[in-house]
């Protein structure tokens, strides 16, 4: 379980602060799927790094499974049970999709292992489990590499921050299904997932709206979805199609 | 069998440079603190030691398939100054690897110092595939030096494949290769390399591509830390119809400097040269991600590093 608790967080813009949350409160409950929605530049993407530890808050606090971690670095997070996938994946040269995983999960796996949680993102593991992490990747390729990383690492909550970003149709449709299992296999553990998607919004078990900082609406799917749809929080799938094919919305 | 007599620290420095745990299989030479602890030629390899102790001959017949030749030098002696000259002349259509090496231990007050100049004439149709490792180790104050000199003669179609790796202890390196390519030939070089610490270390190329065909890729990936300094000159001239290409990758940290200077002559309006160099610190969001699956910031660096040299 997390807990938001008054958070704040403010940055130097042109010698001015601005605030970029503003006291917000949430509480992610064990076994629960929770959508984080809300117009571009709210701070969805922000709340997701604060509680990762990238981030630290100007004021307020987190707490995961009742201990204060405010304080606590992204690698004591990562430790204590977080797992946060990237909007966008980072590349690195000369690392292997196995070494990544290997390290996600802390310990010796055998290539096997390994091969399971591509699978589970949908991609043929013999041909990528030996590739770099680098440039010859595509973004949809390695946004499933990205969330194969944080399945390995088996975390209490799972941060996903816009998983839909940057990939192709096909790979959404599989992302989808590999939101569903993980929802399936929830067990003690929770999932948070920043996005536009309605597709996304329609898989969740509570749906939070985030705009100007600040939350502006939280309930079941039945409760905040009416409200949302035909706005920017909830893009329907068939618009996406349109924005493939010719770029245009 | 022949015997070989070394003593632990030789033993560990050719675990480091050759991966050697016995004496190896096929011909070999070994070079322990200026003179030859054992040598063994075979049916298509012949190496024959020059008069003055100062190197080798190493002829490889025509047709000599998937056999090795194991040169590797270790020095345990401080103030050893040596230079080695050691040519290998490959044979038409021989397709071999060569695995040289150096690893010097100084645990003196006087720098220890080798310099292996090695020239390599491969013949039509042969491939050689060359690795060489560099090691040093020791306590003392004297500095452990190696320059090595690499000269490569392709004829028509040969191929040579060099991996050049010095990632640990090594002071001073100042590194020459120049190649001459005829038409089809192919050269390929990947350089891996590490300083820390005060270290210094030089690698140029001048590498001449004289025939229709001829191709060459020079890449280097190197991590400077600490006070080191590196310098990579990498010279491509296409003097046909050829293509060339060379990259030096690097990450710095600390207080390490790094200076590219890739240069590319086209001598021949078919010739197609390319330069790739990019420097700079380790990408914050690398350091974050790993950070995120549990490791340190210091491991993250690690592995991030462990990486790129892989």
């Amino acid at each position: 379980m997390l807990e938001l608790r008054n958070v704040s967080f403010q940055v130097d813009s042109e010698g001015t602060d601005k605030e970029i949350i503003r006291d917000f409160s949430l509480v992610i409950p064990d076994n629960k799927l929770v959508v984080i929605t809300g117009p571009n530049g709210g701070g969805k993407s922000t709340l997701a790094r604060l509680i990762a530890g990238i981030e630290k808050p100007t004021e307020g606090q987190i707490f995961l499974n009742g201990e204060d971690i405010t304080e606590r670095s992204i690698t004591d997070r990562a430790k204590m049970g977080i797992g946060f996938a990237f909007q966008q994946p980072v590349r690195f040269k000369g690392i292997q999709v196995f070494d990544l995983i290997r390290l996600a999960t802390g310990q010796k796996i055998s290539m096997a292992d390994a091969c399971e949680y591509l699978a589970a993102v949908g991609l043929c593991a013999r041909d990528y489990i030996n590739r770099e992490v680098n440039a010859s990747l595509s973004g949809g390729e390695l946004k499933r590499i990205e969330i194969a990383t944080v399945l390995a690492k088996k975390p209490s909550l799972a941060v996903f921050d816009e998983p839909e970003a940057g990939i192709d149709l096909w790979s959404f449709q599989n992302l989808i299904e590999v939101f569903e299992g993980m929802r399936r296999d929830i067990r003690d553990s929770s999932i948070l997932i920043i996005s536009h998607q309605e597709r996304i919004l329609n898989i969740a078990d509570e749906i939070v709206v985030v705009r100007d900082g600040r939350l502006a609406a939280r309930g079941t799917k039945e409760e905040v979805m009416p409200s949302l749809l035909g706005t920017s929080s909830a893009v329907p799938g068939c618009r996406m199609t349109e924005t493939v094919k010719g770029g245009a919305k | 069998m022949i015997k070989v007599q070394l003593d632990e620290i030789q033993k560990r420095l050719l675990r480091e440079v050759a991966d050697l745990h016995s004496v190896p299989e096929g011909a070999f030479n070994i070079r322990s603190n200026g003179a030859s602890a054992g040598r063994q030629s075979t049916a298509n390899i012949d190496i024959i030691p020059r008069p003055a102790g100062d190197g080798l001959e190493v002829r490889i017949k025509p047709g000599t398939k998937n056999e090795s030749v194991h040169i590797p030098v270790v020095m345990t002696k401080t103030g050893l100054s040596e230079v080695v000259y050691n040519d290998f002349y490959i044979g038409e259509g021989a397709d071999v690897t060569i695995v040289a090496g150096c690893g010097i231990d100084n645990c003196g007050p006087k720098d220890s110092e080798h310099d292996g100049i090695h020239r390599f004439y491969v013949g039509k149709g042969a491939k050689v595939k060359y690795v060489e490792k560099h090691y040093g180790s020791g306590t003392g104050t004297g500095k452990r030096i190696l320059n090595p000199g690499t000269e490569v003669y392709l004829e028509e179609n040969a191929v040579a494949e060099m991996e050049m790796v010095q990632i640990k202890g090594v002071d001073d390196t100042e590194r020459t290769t120049t190649a001459e390519l005829a038409a089809g030939a192919r050269l390929v070089v990947r350089e891996r390399l590490m300083t820390h610490g005060q270290q210094r270390a030089i690698s140029k190329y001048v590498v001449h591509m004289n025939g229709d065909g001829a191709t060459a890729d020079v890449v280097s990936r190197s991590v400077a830390r600490d006070d080191s300094h590196q310098k990579f000159d990498a010279v491509l001239v296409g003097n046909a119809a050829c293509s060339g290409h060379t990259e030096c990758d690097s990450i710095i940290m600390d207080n390490g400097r790094i200076l590219a200077v890739p240069g590319l002559e086209a001598n021949n309006v078919d010739a197609a040269l390319v330069h790739e160099a990019a420097i700079g610190k380790i990408a914050g969001d690398q350091i974050i991600k790993l950070m995120t699956l549990g490791l340190t910031e210091q491991e993250a660096e690690e592995q991030i590093i462990n990486g790129f040299l892989k």
